[in-house]
């Protein structure tokens, strides 16, 4: 059904779809580390930032396509969250402690940013305007049909991904760590490096949002796209939708996504225009689910489907 | 050749002497008691040989290979499995995935852990609840469930942590019957911390008595039962067996 929606939908919806098809990917990147092995991280926008920086650097600059600039992107993140893991795992810092840790290093690396003028500094870099009509496939850039299809593609690929993960001796050992670490640690598994690999796959399918964010959006500002504001918008899906679950990030972003452009198209329509009121709405609608459905609204799905 | 040797073992807390000099051994294929007032020190024990804490000072050997200092994961992959004292399953998975982490340790398919897995809750009468999830269970079962996740690691020695305390008298006997069984027809070994002197009496081959982290006894149940320094510190005059 999504493969045929470009049929019937238009350029308005398709962005929209895209849109929550980015957030239900990315979703499902931090759910690897939250959800899966209990790791808490706050500042996920750093792996989307600097995988975006990455490719879109050597774009600018050299007119080097994603296709090489993913693998450096992927490189880049699992190198910095294996560094974050290895400062807060050895050291034993964990819990809101560990949250606190990936916040800083998004916000070092924000600050950072805005001092790298080769990158473009504070006053962003922008990547060529693509031609709309045209698929240029190595370069990633044509119609927005096409970056629906990479899309879909990429959150189907992380779908079976996490599923087989989950079903493997890696899921039930995550699984255990986040359960309880001390009773995991007694039935011979090695926390140290299953949390590191936690990390490093969480944070390689993160780099790949943001090559892809580069690519879709063409500008990026390290104001915007390594603020906190972006990890809080990509963690609330998957709580939204149910932490640790495989359709939880997905329902989430959807639920979310709709919601707020709901919400923009409602008011509109009312002819209401009253600064702030669409984060109002939005908020009392999240704090709704969190009170009424603390575990998400998957789990009250599967519970009422009987799965 | 001895199982497990614990040599001239020594733990401080804060200037607290809670193990002073401990020795002991294990042979194979025996089932054996460490008893004592609260307080004795026997948990700090545990913990050393399960790898929680190394000791001050001393050495304990597995196999005929030193383990102190070793990390908790790496003493369990040398064979030795523990239980909590405070039970601590993972609640939020199901009876049978708690039990399948620990086979995973020897199995790397989740088809070979299930199987393993399977098998064990068969041996601990949990496999009716197999589906359950383990924060529904009754303390006695997740007693069980503690000991049913460390057997499935395949351990040659096994640690068990007062897993009698609050079971009714026929529970402990069960469970007694299924240790026992568990060292006949697998040859493990084992090592148990126990105040229910009923389950302690009725498998324990060998007992260790432990006051102030200093051990002060050394037998057979028949003669701990009769020496004056045990039943002056521990059991008390009165005690009938």
């Amino acid at each position: 059904m999504l493969i045929a929606l470009p049929l019937f939908a238009g350029n308005y919806a398709l962005s929209v779809v895209t849109l929550i098809l980015y957030f239900a990917y990315t979703g499902q990147a931090w759910n690897v580390m939250m959800g899966f092995a209990g790791q808490l991280s706050l500042g996920h926008s750093l792996y989307v930032g600097v995988g975006a920086y990455a490719a879109g650097g050597l774009f600018f600059h050299y007119g080097i396509g994603p296709w090489a600039g993913l693998p450096l992107a992927i490189l880049l993140c699992v190198a910095l969250g294996l560094v974050i893991g290895f400062l807060a795992f050895r050291f034993g810092i964990s819990g809101v402690y560990f949250a606190l840790l990936t916040i800083a290093f998004a916000e070092f690396t924000r600050i950072g940013f805005d001092h790298l003028d080769w990158l473009g500094g504070p006053g962003g870099m922008f990547l060529k305007v693509a031609q709309r009509d045209v698929w240029d496939v190595l370069n990633f850039r044509g119609p927005p049909l096409m970056y629906y299809y990479a899309m879909l593609g990429l959150c189907c690929f992380a779908f079976l991904l996490c599923f087989c993960l989950l079903k493997s001796k890696a899921g039930y050992y995550w699984q255990a760590i986040r359960e309880n670490e001390e009773a995991a640690q007694a039935l011979g598994i090695n926390t140290f490096r299953w949390k590191m690999l936690a990390v490093a796959i969480s944070s390689a399918m993160t780099a790949v949002s943001g090559v892809f964010f580069a690519f879709y959006y063409n500008n990026l500002f390290p104001e915007q796209i390594f603020h906190i504001s972006r990890s809080i918008e990509i963690i609330l899906g998957p709580i939204i939708g149910g932490v640790g679950t495989l359709f939880g990030p997905i329902l989430g972003a959807a639920v979310l996504t709709l919601l707020s452009d709901g919400i923009t198209d409602g008011l509109a329509a009312l002819g209401w225009e009253i600064p702030g009121i669409k984060q109002v709405f939005y908020g009392v609608v999240l704090l709704a689910v969190v009170m009424f459905l603390p575990n998400g609204i998957w789990p009250f799905i599967a519970k009422k489907l009987k799965l | 050749m001895s199982l497990l040797a614990v040599n001239n073992i020594s733990k401080s807390f804060r200037g607290l002497k809670a193990v002073s000099d401990a020795s002991f051994e294990i042979t194979e294929g025996s089932i054996n008691a460490l008893i004592g007032p609260n307080g004795a020190g026997k948990t700090t024990i545990f913990n050393m040989v399960a790898g929680v804490f190394p000791p001050d000072s001393g050495s304990i050997s597995f196999q005929g290979k030193p383990i102190h200092g070793l990390r908790p994961d790496q003493i369990c992959a040398a064979g030795i499995g523990r239980t909590f004292q405070i039970v601590k399953p993972f609640a939020g998975l199901s009876v049978l995935d708690n039990v399948m982490v620990g086979g995973f340790l020897r199995e790397r398919s989740a088809q070979a852990a299930r199987k393993v897995a399977l098998e064990i809750l068969d041996k601990l009468q949990l496999g009716a609840k197999r589906d359950l999830p383990a924060s529904s269970l009754t303390l006695p079962d997740r007693k069980r469930l503690e000991v049913a996740r460390a057997l499935a690691t395949r351990p040659r020695l096994l640690l068990l942590d007062e897993v009698m305390a609050g079971l009714r008298p026929t529970e402990c006997d069960q469970m007694v019957e299924v240790f026992r069984e568990l060292n006949r027809r697998d040859g493990l070994t084992i090592l148990l911390i126990e105040h229910v002197m009923r389950a302690v009496m009725a498998l324990a081959q060998h007992i260790g008595v432990l006051h102030h982290g200093e051990v002060i006894a050394r037998g057979t149940p028949q003669e701990i039962v009769r020496n004056p320094q045990v039943l002056e510190c521990y059991l008390g005059e009165e005690t009938e067996l």
